[in-house]
């Protein structure tokens, strides 16, 4: 007896491990508020908005949320009203999908904005294509989301209802290893990732990128998401005497890592993606970050001119998270959508087609010949339904704070 | 250079957490059978209560010196006090029930915990910046931080003092006694539920000790911190033999050895590159508990006990 209650509290304990990763948790109850004059479109945003990665999910929602507040303030398309519903995904690619479900299953809805995490967007994709909705991603970039598995060689876009304004990992990785090759003149690099589709693509990307250029990849290691002790890991990459630490995953990881790793003696600077470009990093990282760097899609938010007001909204507004990182794509990747109904609402003499599965389909295809001036830039896709938008900057943390330290298009060569 | 007597220490690091946390794991499955899942959530919420004295009661800048033995104090009274309440309110009601609800009511706990700090703890949505002992000391090919020096020596005093409470005192005795029969030591004129009371309360003391120095070791705390950490102390109390006290302490040694070796190590064996490394670390802890197993079902140090049902 008392060994069997061992192994079933065993077999217990393996079955709590799946079983938090489940379960859901919807914001705010749904309604179908149309009444005579104008009509309720609902769009849907998912990100983690709690846990993991939430800092930089919460940036997604009320990037979204402010564009939707301003084209209904704006009565951007007259007679429509858009509200917006937010999912949280908790980073776990199985909640994204069963909120892809509910998204589409919402008769008010015309389109989601979402999520974070590549990983997230693979279980997502195939729901939003059988419900033909659009789908766009602020932030997303593993390539294989819009150019198919094979995009090293033979580019096939998977689903013609998957957008992003996020640029991919291609173009990133490639931009990293460049700045740490050319720009830091570091020779050896140490190579982590966190085994997941955005990590361990960008670190791939940056590893093959690097050695191309002429630079060596000393030693590779993968950790878990969760992970908290990294002690092993360190002396490893002490003892590898590389002089850069390249980490493909969030920020989670990363700067509990960078904190081990300074802790523990290597003095190496840890270059990341977009992932780890958080304040959260920062903090939790603590004066360790000092130094390290990482690479952001587009060019600083704060400087871009059209994002001020944006950003002076977002802070009057007391919104939790970061919009740095992807608040202003995310309002982009909104505005493409309500744009997209508009064109719908006028080609159909001012009506909103009272089927929304015709509504859907339609909005797919205006979203595709997207061409408006954002806040990010130009907001426009590709035949993969990449973003024509390449630009991409490095940023390093410098006396407690990000700061931009190279803006660029990334060169393929 | 040779980085063996690094990792050697790293896992010792580890492994006395683990120990600390299987403690309590271990003293209460001795005395009550019952496997108290949400230990790991007690060590979560010590974390937390010894951040509460450092951010929100002591003046800042108060030296370490001075502020780490009151996180120790603030942060033992928030996990003794919700260990025992848990003891009180969740687990005293189903004394006579079948195993498995309490059990299950663990589980329960355990996410209740979990959530509960992530909603009302302000901030604890995300990782919270723990003060740190940074200062590093290089000794031989060895570096380790002040912050290692106190989760060494606090494992090492905690261990001491437990081994002469349990043989010495007279609470130890009626504790031992308790473990071996609870009806025939409650015949005997010892008081059963204080007993319980108390072995909930060491462990939950001995985990905010590791809590205190997870905080000031890995320089952040989360709301999810002690599910990891609870699962693998867990694991060391059985593999060390669940029910023994020192058993707990060296499963953990072992485990957290085990796993810094297989981390460093294996992917330097020809052939085994795709199975090394921090991310399989995990796997190869779990294979050698089943190993253990296989061989000594009782755990390391556990005994034979054929006459309890």
């Amino acid at each position: 007896m008392r060994r069997s209650l061992v192994i079933l509290t065993s077999v217990l304990a393996t079955g709590a491990l799946t079983l938090t990763a489940c379960g859901s948790r919807d914001d705010n109850g749904g309604s179908d508020n149309s009444d005579g004059d104008t009509t309720t479109l609902t769009i849907g945003v998912d990100a983690p908005l709690s846990g993991e990665n939430s800092t930089t999910g919460l940036g997604i929602q009320y990037g979204a949320q402010i564009a939707v507040d301003d084209a209904n303030k704006n009565k951007l398309v007259p007679g429509v009203t858009f509200k917006l519903k937010a999912y949280d995904d908790k980073a776990q690619p199985a909640t994204g999908q069963s909120n892809a479900t509910a998204i589409t299953g919402d008769k008010t809805a015309v389109g989601a904005v979402g999520p974070l995490n590549s990983g997230v967007a693979q279980t997502m994709q195939q729901v939003f294509a059988s419900a033909k909705m659009v789908q766009i991603s602020p932030s997303n970039t593993n390539p294989e989301l819009t150019q198919g598995k094979d995009w090293q060689t033979s580019k096939k876009r998977p689903y013609d209802t998957y957008f992003r304004t996020a640029t991919t990992d291609e173009l990133q990785g490639s931009f990293a290893a460049d700045y740490a090759y050319n720009g830091l003149k570091k020779k050896s690099v140490f190579v982590v990732d966190d085994k997941q589709t955005y990590g361990a693509g960008l670190a791939k990307i940056f590893s093959e990128q690097f050695k191309k250029l002429g630079g060596k990849v000393v030693q590779t290691d993968h950790v878990n998401t969760g992970d908290k002790d990294f002690g092993s890991l360190v002396t490893k990459i002490k003892n590898s005497k590389a002089d850069l630490l390249y980490y493909g995953g969030q920020y989670d990881e990363s700067a509990l890592l960078t904190k081990q790793m300074k802790d523990g003696g290597a003095n190496i600077p840890l270059f990341g993606g977009d992932g780890m470009f958080a304040t959260t990093y920062i903090e939790a990282g603590g004066a360790a970050t000092e130094g390290d760097l990482a690479t952001a899609i587009g060019v600083p938010a704060d400087t871009l001119p059209a994002a001020k007001s944006f950003i002076e909204t977002y802070k009057a507004k007391g919104y939790k998270g970061d919009y740095g990182a992807y608040g202003a794509y995310s309002y982009d990747a909104t505005t493409a959508i309500i744009k997209a109904v508009k064109a719908v609402v006028d080609a159909n003499d001012g009506k909103v087609p009272s089927d929304i599965n015709d509504l859907r389909a339609k909005v797919v295809e205006e979203v595709q010949k997207s061409d408006f001036e954002g806040l990010s830039g130009k907001v426009a896709f590709d035949e993969y339904g990449d973003t024509t938008n390449k630009q991409l900057t490095v940023y390093q943390v410098e006396k407690g704070a990000w700061k931009a330290v190279k803006t660029g298009t990334a060169d393929l060569g | 250079m040779n980085t063996l007597p690094q990792q050697l220490a790293n896992g010792l690091l580890l492994g006395s957490m683990y120990g600390l946390i299987a403690i309590g794991y271990t003293m209460v499955y001795g005395i009550v059978q019952l496997i108290n899942f949400a230990h790991g959530e007690i060590f979560m919420t010590g974390a937390f209560g010894a951040f509460t004295v450092y951010f929100y009661i002591l003046p800042d800048g108060t030296s370490m010196a001075v502020a780490v033995p009151l996180m120790l104090i603030g942060g033992g009274l928030v996990a003794i006090l919700i260990a025992v309440g848990a003891e009180r309110f969740a687990y005293r009601p189903l004394r006579g029930a079948p195993r498995l609800a309490p059990l299950i009511t663990a589980i329960g706990l355990s996410l209740a915990l979990q959530e509960v700090v992530r909603n009302f703890y302000p901030g604890a949505d995300r990782a919270i910046a723990f003060p740190g002992l940074d200062t590093t000391h290089d000794i031989g090919s060895i570096t380790i931080k002040d912050a290692d020096i106190f989760l060494i020596l606090s494992a090492i005093v905690c261990m001491a003092a437990l081994a002469y409470f349990v043989r010495k005192s007279r609470t130890g005795r009626a504790m031992q006694a308790t473990a071996q029969d609870p009806d025939t030591a409650q015949l005997m004129g010892i008081d059963t539920n204080r007993i319980i009371v108390i072995a909930f309360a060491i462990g939950g003391f001995f985990a905010a000790v590791a809590a205190v120095a997870y905080g000031l070791k890995y320089g952040n705390i989360d709301y999810r911190m002690g599910f990891l950490m609870g699962l693998k102390a867990f694991t060391a109390a059985v593999l060390g033999g669940i029910g023994n006290i020192y058993g707990a302490m060296l499963g953990g040694l072992v485990l957290g050895i085990a796993e810094t070796l297989a981390s460093a190590y294996i992917d330097e064996i020809p052939g085994m590159q795709q199975l090394g490394g921090q991310s399989w670390a995990n796997v190869w802890a779990f294979c050698l508990l089943i190993l253990v197993l296989l061989v000594r079902p009782q755990g390391l140090l556990g005994e034979r006990v054929a006459d309890r049902a």
